[in-house]
């Protein structure tokens, strides 16, 4: 049986009185393109922390490609590379410095400079490798620490909202390498606000609210499950009373139904023959992500 | 499975445990890290070192003989050379922890397979080796001026490491236990300056009254720059034995706390 990249049991974490994490369970498997999506304190950070070592989890146990995150600390680390979420940076030396002073902490040497080099030139950094990390720029900043995360070379990678703040044409560039990386056998995990990124992205993806898995399938399915179809129209009249249940949102006429399945269009129309509304314009769209995560978390989100 | 072929062809593999390149490299980047700048962290502390011993020895030359027969210039520079020496190997270690905690790089070792006896003897040998640059450079500038015996320098190499290894311990504790600029440098200003000042740099204990004398002896800075001198003239205030154990006793008390952090995670790791 292969081994997991990422096996995590019933991880809690509690910082006092703050339950941050409450019985995670899950696993992820190499080659995996995986994302964890979920609001602001959801818990995701505190799961790669401990992931990491930056953490210990109060209860519960996890593992990076079999090796325990605490009890064999240092193969775990080996095998993992985190961007974090910050823009961090080391202000004394310059971009290819600091990599290879990366490489080195995990006991590489010159053989891993030329992989150093492949990621420089592959993140667009080249031109800034004799650049002082004070004087780049927040998008080549931001460049410059996922090529930190990967200056070992690690079969599993974590991105932790590596696109937070970032640019078009930075996200392009990061996404392609991260793709072939992929596409090598490299797992990623991203977490990320950005859902049409992760739906675009991610094979599987678990939603987290309040320190807990509340979804956990492939993207696919969670959309199929979940988020069917939206059909929006425009009315010359408010909607009739017996379409309320399935209305997702209204306003000036303009309403976005959610139907679990194509054929509810059928009665959706028949309710509005019954009323005698005309319609003035009328659109049936794929839900994406986003109602997924909606409808999952979305009281907790708009509460925020 | 052809995925973890692929996997398991990336030289990833598993780091040799017992491997200390992590450590070096570490070691090598906290020395560069002074090096780049070398004015404020070498040339700096020789230059006040020299201008103490300008005034001091201009100013009481004349007047004070600590030692019979040994002009008080002469006395007071391996007291400057210590002084400069440990101050410089608490200020390594306690501003690169206390700063890339503040800046958040930090996280960048954290992330590493380093132990924290890696990590330790890291810190502390980059802190060694700047101590013993600057006393060094103060050494090499003021025997152009003065006259210096150096009667057994076994004891001054031996306390000069000792010296630099107990400060930059501390300097590891005290940038671990930091969370802000002006918390270092309240300890700095309120605990380094004063025991390095109360411990003889400028005098011999014995000119003290007793009830300072006596305070001196609790002072760990005195004995180090007591055997140190000791070194150079062959004599001291008390037998360099003394201060050797007294010395090495402080130095293992601060390095086992020190690991002791460090192999909790305080501060660093939640």
């Amino acid at each position: 049986m292969t081994i997991p990249a990422i096996h995590i049991e019933q991880v809690h974490k509690r910082f006092g009185s703050l339950t941050a994490l409450n019985g995670i369970n899950l696993t992820i498997n190499q080659g995996e393109f995986f994302g964890l999506l979920g609001p602001n304190g959801a818990g995701k950070s505190t799961l790669i922390n401990i992931l990491a070592g930056l953490l210990k989890p109060t209860q519960g146990r996890a593992s990076v490609m079999g090796h325990d995150v605490v009890n064999d600390y240092q193969a775990a680390r080996m095998n993992l590379g985190v961007v974090p979420q910050e823009l961090v940076f080391d202000p004394f030396f310059n971009v290819r410095e600091m990599l290879r002073f990366q490489a080195g902490y995990f006991g590489r040497g010159k053989e891993n400079d030329a992989w150093v080099d492949e990621v420089i030139e592959n993140l667009g950094l080249t031109d800034k490798a004799h650049t002082n990390m004070r004087k780049l720029s927040g998008g080549m900043k931001r460049r410059a620490l996922i090529a930190q995360a990967l200056a070992h070379k690690p079969p599993v990678i974590v991105l932790d909202e590596p696109t937070a703040g970032v640019d078009v044409e930075l996200r392009q560039i990061m996404w392609g390498f991260i793709k072939k990386l992929n596409a090598e056998g490299h797992t990623i995990i991203l977490t990320t606000h950005y859902l049409e990124e992760a739906e675009m992205l991610c094979q599987r993806v678990a939603m987290m609210k309040q320190g807990e898995i509340v979804a956990l399938d492939t993207t696919t399915n969670l959309l199929n499950k979940l988020a069917g179809k939206n059909l929006r129209l425009k009315l010359n009249a408010a909607l009739p009373t017996t379409l309320l249940p399935l209305l997702k949102n209204g306003e000036n006429g303009v309403y976005t139904l959610a139907l679990s399945e194509l054929s509810e269009v059928e009665y959706v129309m028949s309710e509005l023959r019954k009323a005698k509304l005309n319609i003035d314009d009328m659109q049936l769209f794929e839900a994406d992500l986003e109602d997924v995560f909606m409808s999952l978390v979305g009281e907790n989100v708009s509460a925020k | 499975m052809n995925l973890n072929k692929l996997i398991n062809s990336t030289p990833v593999g598993r780091m040799d445990i017992g491997s200390w390149r992590g450590s070096y490299t570490l070691f090598k980047k906290e020395i560069l890290r002074f090096w780049r700048v070398a004015f404020q962290t070498i040339a700096s502390p020789v230059l006040t070192a020299l201008l103490y011993l300008l005034i001091f020895s201009h100013v009481l030359e004349s007047h004070v003989e600590v030692y019979k027969g040994v002009p008080y210039s002469a006395f007071l520079i391996p007291g400057l050379i210590m002084m400069s020496l440990l101050q410089n190997a608490f200020a390594n270690s306690s501003s690169s922890l206390v700063q890339s905690k503040v800046m958040g790089n930090i996280i960048f070792i954290l992330l590493t397979p380093l132990t924290y006896l890696q990590f330790f003897s890291a810190f502390l040998a980059a802190a060694i080796v700047r101590g013993l640059m600057v006393g060094l450079a103060i050494y090499l500038m003021t025997i152009w001026f003065v006259d210096l015996q150096l009667e057994q320098p076994v004891w001054i190499l031996t306390f000069a490491f000792l010296g630099s290894a107990l400060l930059g311990t501390f300097g590891i504790i005290a940038g671990i236990w930091a969370d802000k600029f002006d918390q270092m440098a309240a300890f700095q200003n309120f605990v380094i300056m004063p025991l390095t000042f109360l411990s003889g740099v400028f005098y011999s204990i014995h000119s003290l009254p007793p009830f300072w004398q006596t305070v001196s002896h609790f002072n760990p800075f005195f004995y180090m720059i007591d055997g140190f001198r000791y070194g150079f003239f062959g004599k001291s205030d008390i037998s360099p034995w003394i201060s050797l154990c007294v010395v090495a006793a402080f130095l293992f008390g601060l390095a086992w706390l020190a690991l002791k952090m460090l192999k909790s995670g305080y501060k660093l790791r939640g």
